[in-house]
């Protein structure tokens, strides 16, 4: 798939009214840009600006102030539902929820994926039907469920309780994923390696692992930013201190009754958004690519 | 009144450059082929022409028009690609007729124009079915119909064979000739397969790294080779080649380089002695099947044959002939034998050289002496 | 070595090692096919009971019957939370198709800079519904946000309350909704356009289409699976929505933006109505299979149609 289009459907037009059209073109990228970027232009202004700021110019304007010290305030002494530690203790429930599930589960599925497209058994292709049913079940119908799951196993409201379910559920979609990519890699490097002697861990570790950082970096990717940005299970199956930061977030942006101090908001939301963000931008072009050739089928 | 003439063209992707000062004349109801290895800038030569493609510097002509910056559509040109192109989502009838629809062409003309072509290519039981349902050759024949529905002033096929196997290039080559010699439309022909040049084309227009290196018939491109590229490329299996010394003294003659002592004379006509100078170093070129076998009761007496000896390496059945490898020197030359004349592994031949048929090149130049 | 039979003819029986690599697959498979079976069944199967019992805030097992649909269906609230999805459903999706499309031709106009635009257009992929629906909470809401910053650029009687309008607030939810999606669905439909042959745009600016022609008849036929495949992912987005809602309206103003899963958050957990939550929670998955088991039969015809061809 060429990265930039192999023809120019503005190319053959005269140059005048090429230009013409190019112009037309830019300034319409731009007008939705706006739709875009500003908002998030807005927020990072406004982790800059005072409250006296906010109450005489309102959430909307150029900044009137320029201050650091709402990041380091939203960060370590903003009090959110109880406690003043800022979101500091939130944002590391996130990280020791979000770490251990992307990787486990990203392992697993491309394990399953593996066994699913090149040890295939009867009946095969009706299991992998049935495991990626999970990646449309519906966030409501399995809330009891796991509620008395995680009580049984004496994991309610505990990361651990909801790393195990975010394994769970990733690994509908991550199965899904690692099995679409595998099922490219041609049959016979596996019969190749099957007549060298080569098994089962083997062909895995020699030749598909090291096939497979392109489906690894879609899949970790979609994990760590779902995960990350889940919010139904983080808001219920935690509580108190122990929340992730998309639970935390809603606590604190409202807060009823006291004045908002916006700058420490807009610092916190932003730092909430910081990681998958980053990610992103980073990982953006290489996700993309992996996810455009499957989910074209 | 020429149909098609290009003027000193250049074209450059950024700083490479692509096709350098092109110069063509194409007169109406020709075909003439483009003929090159990969990357020698024959498709892009083609797309200038139709006008997908800007020009760098240079002019090109359709008719007594200038069209550099004209686009497709009003070109009057039409162009069966080699991925042919049809419309997936359309029927044939469809694919064929949407030009017209575009250009406004009312309904009853678009119906008499599209039974004409169906008529023409005996595509009519093909029309309500969609690209997917069709053979490559029948896809083959509905790009052209598309093509040919337009009647247009130029015709241009971009290697409209390469994606048919052996057999049914063949058979659409055939068809496409008699096409050609029923419509005798004006066309410009892109192609790798030397040998569609040969067997399509009324002229060759020979390029490699965006120079033509030659623009003749078919006849004079593979007899009288302009340089050592042409010479090589056309012809199968091709011209071999021998560094040799034009002779000092005797009767008129080439020396071949790597004699090792032995005498390899081989007789040359006096004016091309003449013309080239004695004792200047030459690189021969003689084609396959004008090494022969030297039989002294039967082979013919043809002015000018040379004989030489040589071990025979490899050989070849084909059916129709045999390929024979023969060590000359240092090299490996290769021969053209009769099938009840072939020799055997690791024998001595003696081979009859047609020296009439030779072609002497410049060494540095690669130019045709 | 193996642990095997050793007394007499050892080719008796395969050695145990042997015949766990005979299976290993399926030994690899096996908790994640338990995980999943539990998950998706086991579940379904526990919410589906309850939804035919009494439970209220602790699980009853006997079954009652289908009065808990009948009660949620006959629930005012309820219609409103329906209501609000398909209106809601329906204006994000074409919203979103027609922008991301737009765009994805936009782009696809051989510009410069494009990895930039690509990027704008593709963070809020990125962000969380939750950071979403806060920040355009505080754009939307007319005391702090764009009313109130035209009101202080002098237009004092400009309105824009929508967020707190009872009749408008569903469609901030759709324009927050569309913010967060277009660029996704940008990047798929860029994807299918690049994947069309150039040989057929060739040959349409040959036979003389002009350009919006050729996208019309030839371009965007062609990508028609990335058109379902679009669909299919917005609709099931949008019958889940969530988060985006309780960020942005918390369901409100009153419960005029409320949507069935906040309803089945609600009788769950605020009303301790378990068993009509359930049911709330199985309708949700009723209207999923509406849109996905078609899809999926459309698109295993479609496979094998393919298969059959080649």
């Amino acid at each position: 798939m060429p990265d930039v289009a192999a023809y120019d459907p503005l190319g053959v037009a005269g140059t005048w009214r090429r230009r013409r059209a190019k112009l037309v073109v830019y300034v319409l990228l731009g007008l939705f840009a706006l739709y875009y970027v500003v908002p998030l232009a807005i927020v990072v202004l406004n982790s800059f600006r005072s409250l006296p700021d906010f109450s005489r110019n309102g959430l909307i304007s150029l900044p009137h102030s320029f201050s650091l010290e709402y990041w380091s305030l939203a960060w370590s002494k903003f009090c959110v539902g109880g406690t003043c530690k800022g979101i500091e203790p939130f944002f590391y429930n996130s990280v020791a929820m979000v770490v251990p599930a992307t990787i486990i589960s990203t392992a697993i599925g491309s394990l399953n994926g593996y066994v699913l497209s090149k040890w295939r058994f009867t009946g095969s292709e009706i299991l992998f039907g049935l495991m990626t049913l999970g990646v449309f079940m519906p966030g409501q119908m399995v809330l009891l469920p796991w509620a008395r799951v995680l009580g049984l196993l004496g994991l309610s409201n505990t990361i651990a309780g909801l790393v195990l379910i975010h394994c769970v559920q990733g690994l509908s979609f991550t199965t899904l994923f690692c099995r679409n990519y595998y099922v490219n890699i041609p049959d016979d490097l596996i019969k190749a390696a099957r007549i060298d002697g080569a098994g089962f861990w083997r062909i895995f570790r020699k030749i598909v692992l090291p096939l497979s950082p392109p489906i690894l970096i879609v899949t970790v990717i979609w994990q760590f930013t779902n995960i990350w940005n889940e919010f139904l299970f983080a808001v219920i199956f935690s509580s108190g201190t122990n929340q992730p930061i998309t639970a935390a977030l809603v606590a604190l942006s409202s807060g009823g009754m006291a004045v908002h101090q916006y700058g420490i908001e807009s610092a916190a939301v932003l730092m909430a958004a910081l990681p998958p963000l980053l990610v992103y931008l980073f990982g953006g072009r290489y996700f993309l690519r992996g996810l455009t050739q499957g989910a074209i089928k | 009144m020429a149909s098609l003439t290009i003027r000193n063209l250049n074209k450059s992707f950024g700083s490479v450059a692509v096709l350098k000062g092109i110069d063509l004349e194409v007169k109406t109801g020709e075909f003439v082929v483009l003929v090159g290895p990969s990357g020698c800038g024959k498709s892009t030569l083609l797309a200038m022409i139709a006008g997908l493609e800007s020009v760098s510097s240079g002019e090109i002509r359709i008719g007594d028009r200038v069209v550099n910056g004209v686009p497709p559509k009003d070109r009057d040109i039409a162009m069966v690609f080699q991925s042919y192109a049809l419309y997936p989502t359309m029927t044939v009838r469809a694919n064929i007729t949407f030009g017209m629809e575009s250009r406004g062409v009312p309904k009853q003309a678009r119906a008499e124009a599209l039974a004409r072509v169906a008529g023409l290519l005996q595509i009519e039981s093909l029309l309500g079915r969609k690209p997917s349902q069709l053979s490559g050759g029948q896809r083959q024949r509905v790009a052209m119909g598309r093509a040919l529905v337009r009647d247009p002033a130029l015709f241009l096929f971009d290697e409209p064979l390469s994606n048919l196997d052996a057999k049914l290039r063949v058979e659409m080559r055939t068809e496409i000739k008699k096409l050609y010699q029923r419509l005798n439309k004006t066309t410009i022909y892109v192609t790798h397969d030397q040998v569609e040049a040969m067997t399509l084309a009324s002229r060759i227009a020979v390029m490699h790294q965006g120079r033509l290196q030659q623009f003749a018939e078919p006849r004079t491109v593979y007899d009288r080779p302009a340089n050592m590229f042409v010479a090589g490329f056309m012809g199968s299996p091709s011209m071999n080649f021998l560094p040799a010394q034009i002779a000092v003294s005797g009767p008129a003659a080439v020396v071949l380089a790597e004699s090792e002592g032995q005498a390899m004379r081989l007789p040359l006509p006096d004016k091309v002695v003449a013309s080239a100078g004695e004792g200047r170093r030459v690189v021969l070129g003689i084609r396959p099947e004008n090494l022969t076998r030297y039989d002294r009761g039967r082979t013919e007496e043809k002015p000018y044959l040379g004989t030489i000896q040589a071990p025979v390496e490899v050989v070849e059945p084909t059916g129709a002939e045999t390929i024979t490898i023969v060590r000359i020197g240092s090299r490996e030359v290769i021969a053209c034998f009769e099938p009840d004349a072939a020799p055997a592994v690791g024998e001595t031949v003696t081979l009859a050289v047609d020296m009439a048929k030779a072609c002497l090149f410049d060494p540095e130049t690669e130019m045709l002496i | 070595m193996t642990f095997g039979f050793v007394s007499g003819a050892p080719n008796q029986s395969r050695p145990l090692r042997e015949r766990l690599t005979a299976i290993m697959p399926q030994l690899v498979l096996g908790p994640s096919l338990l995980a999943s079976f539990i998950y998706v069944f086991v579940f379904s199967g526990w919410t589906i009971w309850i939804s035919l019992s009494n439970s209220t805030i602790l699980p009853d097992y006997s079954i009652a019957g289908f009065h808990q649909y009948v009660e949620l269906w006959s629930n005012e609230r309820w219609r409103i939370a329906y209501t609000n999805l398909f209106l809601f459903s329906s204006l994000y999706v074409v919203g979103t198709t027609a922008i991301g499309l737009f765009l994805a031709i936009l782009i696809d106009q051989r510009i410069r800079a494009e990895a930039l635009w690509r990027t704008i257009y593709l963070y809020p992929l990125a962000v969380s519904f939750i950071v979403t629906g806060t920040v355009w909470r505080w754009l939307l809401s007319p005391s702090t946000g764009i009313e109130s910053l035209v009101h202080q650029l002098g237009w004092t009687s400009f309105k824009f309350d929508w967020l707190v309008n009872r009749e408008m607030a569903i469609y901030t939810v759709v324009i927050t909704g569309i913010w967060q999606a277009s660029g996704f669905v940008m990047a798929l439909f860029l994807a299918g356009l690049r994947s069309v042959d150039p040989d057929l745009i060739k040959a349409a600016q040959i036979d003389g289409a002009s350009m919006p022609r050729i996208y019309r008849r030839i371009i965007l036929p062609a990508i028609g699976p990335i058109f379902v495949a679009v669909l299919v992912v917005l609709l099931q987005s949008a019958i889940k929505i969530f988060d985006l809602v309780i960020a942005l309206t918390g369901g409100g103003p009153g419960i005029a933006t409320t949507v069935p899963s906040i309803y089945v958050y609600d009788l769950i957990f605020q009303r301790g109505q378990m068993a009509e939550g359930a049911a709330a929670a199985m309708m949700i998955l009723f209207a999923l299979s509406l849109v996905l088991v078609p899809y999926m039969i459309w698109s295993n015809w479609r496979q094998r149609r393919e298969a059959g061809r080649a």
